[in-house]
This record gives C-alpha cells, structure tokens and sequence, in this order.
C-alpha cells in the first residue's frame, strides 16, 4: 500500500463529524484549538470591558461613578485578573496554539489523549460561569485574584462569592493539568521520525517547559486554596490565627504557583515571537540551544523565587536576601533570549508585517518589563515599590503586553493557517500601531505614580495622582479602541475570504505547518512527515 | 562628589519639572518623595544606581535593535546571511550579564541587612491595622487611640484629601522608632513612602520596624494592602516633632486617650512585648 492510500484509508475510519457534535464531541486537535481561541476572545471581551470601567473610574479623582460601590471596584480588579489570566492568556496560548500547532510542528496526527482534549477544553466553560457567579454573588468578589486569607475568608467575604471562585479555580487548574500532561505525553513520544528533541521548533520547547511548570504548581496551588474552603466551610483554622493558623502560609503556597504561573503565560509567547522573528528575518533563530536553555533555566529558577513576592509581610533578613539573589539570576536566561533576538533579525532580511511587528513590540515592551523587574527583584528598593503602581506597571510590560503580544503575533501569523483566510494587512498594522500607542501611554505613567507612592487597587486616590492617571486612561482608551479594530480585521477577513496559500510567509518559513494546506485537511501527518 | 553629581542627575530626571516636597505626593510626580529618614536615602541610593544599570542596558538594546530594523529591511538588505552560532558572542552576553548583577548585589544585601531590627530603639509605637483605621498605642506610656480618615468636606487642604487624618501617629524627630505592628481582622499595610517603610499588619503576627526621622513635618502614606471595600480610605499621618514638643503632646494626649482598661497587670511595656515575641520566636 502506498502512503496515498494508507491515508485515504485512514479518512474513512475517522468520520468527520458536522454540526454541534463537531464542536462539542470534538477529539481533533485543530477544532479543539479554534475553541481554546474563540473561548479566549470572548474572555478578553468580558477582560478588557472590565478594565475600561476601572480606567473610566480612575480618569479622575474623587470617587467618580463609584463614589457610593468602592467593593464594585474590588470586583472588576478581581474579575480582570482571574479573567485575563485564566481565561484569556493561558486558552489563548497553551489551548489555542499549542493544540493547533504543537502536532502541527513535530509532525504528528494529533494530541496523544484526543478525549481528554476534549475534557480540558469543555472544563473551562463552567469554570468562567462560576468565577463569572463568584463576580455577582452577595457583595462580590473583592479580594484580589490572590485570594488572600482573612479577606477571602468568613471575616472578609461572608456570602458565598469566594467559595465560587475556589472551585472556578479548581476546575480550571484540572483543565490545566490535563492539558499539560497531554502535551508532555505527545511531545516526547510523537514526534515524527527525525524530529530529536534539539531539533524542536522553539514553539514547542516553550509549551514543553510551560507543560511541567504547570504540573509542578497548580496541585499546590489546588492544596492551598482547598484549605481556604475547608477554613471557610468546615471550621478548619491553616490560615486562622485564633487556631493556631497563619494567613502568610497562603501567601507561600499561592506564589509557589503564582510566579511560576508568570512564566507559563509568557514562556509560548517566548517560543511564538523566536519563530516569528526567524521567518520575517529568513534567517535562522540565532543561539538555539542557549534559547532552549534559557527557556528551561527560566522555567527552572522561576519555580524558587515565589517569595519575592511577599517582600513586605516580614521575613526574615535571611530570606529576603535568598529570594533577592535568586529573582536578580532570572535577569541572565532573559537577556540571553533578548540577545538572541536581536542576534536572530542582525543580518537577517526583515519584512515588517503585522507578525513581525507585534514581535518587534514585544522586544521593546518585554524588555522594559524586565528592566523594571531588576528593580523590583531587590527585597529593599521593593520596599518602597510593593503594592503601589510601578508594580502594575511592571507586571503588565511583561504579561499585558508582553503575553499579549506574542498572543498577536501568534494570531497573525497562523490566522491564514487556522482560517485558511488572509487578513487584511493594512488593518493589521492600524491595529499594530493602535495597540503599541495605547498600552504605552497607559501603562508608562504608572511607574511615575508607583514611585510617587499611589497603592494599587485603590478606587479613589489623592488629587496629586490625577494628571498620569489621566494620561493612563485616555492610553487605555486608546488601547480600547485597538481591541476594536482586532475585532473588525476578524469580521473583515471572514467577510472577504480571500483564499491563502500553503505559506503567505515565503522561504523563511520553514517549519512543517507551512507545507500543509490552509486550513489543513481535518487529519494530517497521518503519514509522518521525514525530518532532515 | 562625582557620586553625589550622578544622583542629582537622576533626581533631577526623575522628579521632572514638580518641585520636590516633603510630606506628600505633588500633582505630575514622577520621582519618589523627598527622603526624610536614612533607610529612604538609602533606597533612593540604591534605586540610582540600579537606574544607572538599567537605562544603560535599555538603551544598548533599543539602540542595537533600532538600527537592525532601520539596516536590515529587506530592501537594504535583500540577502539574509545565514548565521547561527557564535559561541564567543553567546559566553560574553552571559557572562556580563553576571558580572552587572554581582556588581550590583552588594549594595542590594547591604541595604536589607541595614533595614532589618534595630536593637536600641528609644520609643516603641504599636500598630494595629482594622477595618479601615488604624489603631496606635504607646504601650510605655499606657495610653492608645484610634486614627480615622478626615471626610472629603473636613480636609484643611484640598491636597490633603483621602490623606488628613483626626489623629495622626506623633513621635520625635531624630529618634530610633520602633513600630510593632499587627491586624485584628484582615492584612492591612502600614506604609509612608517618605521614610521607605511598608510593613503588612498581619492578624496573629507581630511585625516589627524602625525609622528615625530627620525633619520635622507631617508624612502621610496609604494603606497598601488590599483589605475589603474601604481600602482606599485608611491613611497613615505621622507627625514628626521636636523632643520638646514631644514630651508635650505625651501629657496631653496622656489625658486624651487615657486607656480605658489600663490594669497594670495586664499593661505590657514596648520592651516585653518585644522580648516575649523572640522567646516565641526561639520555641
């Protein structure tokens, strides 16, 4: 039998479902990922919606439109965390694009456990109802998506809010987990023949370290806030003083997952931005092992610095003085990649389209992230920081934007992939433009205001703050309208439906999901492609 | 004199056009508040250098990447070359990545070591952060009250809203402070940006602090930790005096806020409170 026919023969066992069983039975690795994206778009909406109401509170002083809700504006914050993290960016980027392209790029048929695909994806729906219930029950859920004890406990939420969002957490950590050990299992024992792992498209190294960070921290993560809910429900005191608890053991196990949660949302942005860069430079990623040791170091190191933190809640010297010196090494495997970026696009031959700029923004963006980062990683400087706005400012040039970038990038690259559609590129780089514009003029200004000393989470603040804070709105309205934009590119292309190629991307893409159709056939490599 | 010039430098970049004041946050800030203890000088000590650090590496990279996009388009640059590898290239941009951070961890480790306990504090404030006031008390002079926001109709000065506070914490200046601070129901943070001190108050846990304040002046900071809905409404005003002034107060305020159950024996001194927290500590 030839490999023609052993395909075709292969079609007719797996029958292509149509209708809702398509979507709702869906074992194949594509179709669960068009969910995974779908699913984060329509969270980003909700995310993005939240966050506009807070820019619109805080654009100027005095109480606003929530002079008489101050826990309202607890809520958003809330909800704009747990929303944008566990919703947004980890289906967007692990869901998304790594069950479409993970087999994709190591040349495999499909993911090694096609049901529990299925379950990973459909875990997450009634896990954004209940965080979606936890937002709208009794007072609402104030507490931060820290969920730090008293306040996430009986004293601090008395209605049933937190209880919702524990078990919201605890289905999408299931969700996670699952998922994760699917990739792990289908990266190490279904690459195609001659796919070594140091052959790996960078993409895939980066879900592989994102796969084991995720399974080493989200028990912990599910261990911690199981005893919140057994404090709250069952009279148990792990984080009750007047039993014997203490509320700073969360915050131990929280950030045990919680940084290293940092790095899952970046690490596939990591691995997106390298390919993207390598094929609008046609020019090979440059340092390819140091780049996949340096996700691995990163992913390594990123497990043992949690406390940092925690900076503020009294540890002792000794400690703060470890978690210090541990936070500071993580610089070293990130300016590597930096480096390397820089070293992939030096000589290259560089077409700037919507990919290639999203990538270059989040060199720009992931780069002043990081540099404020060694700021923060000093357990003195941090002092003055912790909790005031250079912290939201730092943390969103690396995840908001940061995360979200490579999310764009990764959009624009495979959109025609996925969709089987061209985008319109004068729209993208509207969006491009859009975008950068908008995040930087409303996140840059929050170092100005974290310095001066403004807390976050704070739904009113002392008149002096309100010129960056207006600043910051008026960016974050702009970034409002970019999301808009994105929004119509998407209508625009499936409206016109220009017909794309195998490869849009020309010579220097060069990975395996560029020699297959757009959109490939239902089932592919059923015959594994040979790796040279 | 060279070290000074550096860091007026940067504080001159860094606090922009707003005249530098002492006490609160200026509209159009951009730089830290005027320090007014030594841990706060420090910080901004340190912040300069790593600001130093930082700007020099942003700029190389944004220089190196500016001119790659601007020199390799396709259209200068239509033949990519094909390298790869460059294992010199690759040890130098780890290795001085190494040396920077060694470089810069001694000030940094100086720096906690210094801000940690004070052994020979002169006066001990205690802290309690509730529901959304603070709560001092002078447990060497037996008496203790209660710090509740001014309402936005009451403040003195307009710039002082969500700030001002009825009764603000006093202590002398040029005096080692030590705070102990702890919460009854929720963590609350206890932080005033001119001294660089933030401190979570803890249910169930002591904390402790120290300043010494240098000038005279009330500071103001903001509660920094999320604690329920009133977050935003439970200001800290420390008013800072001379000893004389000081000692005044203390009898005033000895009659104002005399406290109400003050049995002696139940009364613990600022001293003991300390030493039956590190016997506990030791068990």
């Amino acid at each position: 039998m030839t490999a023609k026919s052993l395909t075709d023969s292969a079609q007719t066992h797996h029958s292509h479902p149509t209708g809702w069983r398509r979507w709702i039975l869906s074992t194949n690795h594509k179709d669960i990922g068009t969910l995974y994206i779908i699913f984060a778009i329509v969270a980003a909406v909700v995310g993005g919606a939240f966050s506009m109401v807070m820019r619109a509170q805080l654009m100027t002083p005095g109480g606003g439109f929530m002079a008489e809700h101050h826990q309202l504006y607890n809520v958003l914050v809330t909800g704009h965390g747990i929303i944008m993290v566990f919703f947004v960016v980890m289906p967007g980027l692990i869901g998304g694009f790594g069950n479409w392209f993970v087999p994709l790029l190591i040349g495999a048929p499909d993911m090694a456990f096609p049901r529990l695909n299925n379950i990973s994806f459909w875990l997450l729906p009634p896990s954004l109802i209940l965080a979606t219930l936890a937002l709208v029950t009794g007072s609402g859920l104030g507490t931060g998506w820290t969920l730090y004890p008293p306040l996430s406990g009986l004293a601090g939420h008395p209605d049933a809010s937190v209880d919702f969002a524990i078990l919201s957490l605890h289905i999408a950590g299931i969700s996670s987990i699952l998922g994760a050990i699917n990739f792990v299992v289908t990266i190490f024992n279904m690459r195609a023949p001659g796919m070594t792992l140091h052959k790996m498209p960078l993409f895939v190294w980066a879900m592989l370290v994102t796969a084991f960070l995720l399974i080493l921290t989200l028990p912990v993560l599910a261990g911690g806030i199981t005893m919140v809910l057994t404090d709250r429900n069952f009279q148990t005191t792990f984080f009750e003083p007047a039993g014997g608890g203490d509320p700073v053991l969360f915050q131990h196990l929280f950030w045990f997952f919680g940084h290293p949660e940092v790095y899952i949302m970046v690490l596939p942005a990591f691995g997106i931005i390298s390919q993207v860069l390598s094929t609008f430079s046609r020019k090979p990623v440059f340092g390819y092992l140091g780049m996949v040791y340096a996700m691995v170091g990163i992913g390594f190191v990123g497990l043992i610095v949690w406390a940092h933190h925690m900076f503020t809640v009294g540890l002792n010297v000794e400690a703060q003085a470890y978690f210090t010196a541990a936070t500071m090494i993580i610089a070293v495997p990130t300016g590597i990649k930096i480096f390397s970026w820089l070293a992939t696009i030096w000589g290259g031959s560089l077409t700037f389209k919507t990919p290639m700029l999203f990538a270059i923004g989040f060199l720009v963006v992931f780069t002043l992230g990081g540099l404020t980062g060694v700021i923060l990683a000093n357990g003195g400087v941090d002092i003055v920081m912790h909790d005031t706005y250079y912290v939201v400012g730092h943390f969103h040039y690396t995840l908001s934007m940061g995360a979200m970038f490579g999310l764009y990038a990764g959009f624009y690259y495979w959109f025609s992939k996925i969709s089987g559609y061209l985008y319109n590129e004068t729209i993208g780089k509207l969006h491009f433009w859009t975008t950068f514009v908008g995040v930087n003029l409303l996140f840059f200004p929050m170092h100005f205001l974290g310095l001066a000393g403004m807390p976050r989470r704070y739904v009113d603040y002392p008149d002096a703050f309100a010129g960056w804070n207006f600043v910051s709105s008026i960016g974050g309205f702009v970034s409002g309208i970019a999301a808009l934009i994105f929004l119509y590119l998407i209508l625009e292309a499936f409206l016109k439906k220009r017909k794309a190629p195998k490869n849009p991307w020309g010579e220097g893409a060069d990975t395996l999901e560029w020699t297959l159709e757009s959109p490939p056939a239902f089932h592919s490599f059923e015959v594994p492609p040979k790796v040279k | 004199m060279y070290k000074r010039l550096i860091s007026f430098i940067f504080m001159a970049f860094w606090a922009g056009l707003s005249p530098l004041c002492a006490d609160k946050p200026v509209p159009w800030q951009m730089g830290f508040q005027e320090p007014v203890t030594p841990i706060m000088e420090r910080i901004i000590g340190l912040h300069d250098i790593l600001m130093i650090t930082i700007t020099s590496i942003g700029v190389i990279v944004f220089v190196l990447l500016g001119y790659a996009v601007y020199k390799f388009s396709a259209k200068r640059n239509p033949n990519p070359s094909k390298t790869s590898h460059n294992t010199l290239l690759e040890v130098v941009w780890t290795t001085i990545p190494v040396l920077i951070l060694l470089g810069i961890s001694f000030p940094t480790f100086k720096l906690i070591y210094y801000m940690d306990k004070v052994e020979d504090a002169e006066l001990t404030v205690k802290v309690v952060g509730r529901q959304w006031y603070w709560h001092y008390s002078y447990p060497d002079q037996e008496f203790e009250f209660d710090s509740i926001m001014v309402p936005e109709n009451e403040v003195s000065d307009p710039g002082l809203r969500l700030l001002e506070v009825d009764n603000p914490v006093v202590i002398p200046v040029n005096t080692t402070v030590r705070f102990l601070l702890t919460a009854d129901d929720v963590i609350h943070s206890f932080a005033v940006p001119a001294f660089g001190i933030k401190q979570d108050t803890v249910p169930g846990r002591v904390a402790e602090i120290w300043t010494r304040v240098t000038k005279e002046g009330t500071y103001y900071g903001q509660c920094s930790e999320l604690c329920g809905s009133e977050h935003a409404y439970m200001p800290i005003a420390v008013k800072v005096v001379s000893k004389e002034e000081y000692q005044k107060w203390l009898e005033s305020a000895k009659q104002q806020f005399a406290m109400e159950d003050a049995a002696p024996s139940h009364h613990r001194t600022g001293n003991e409170i300390v030493l039956a927290q590190n016997n506990n500590a030791r068990k």
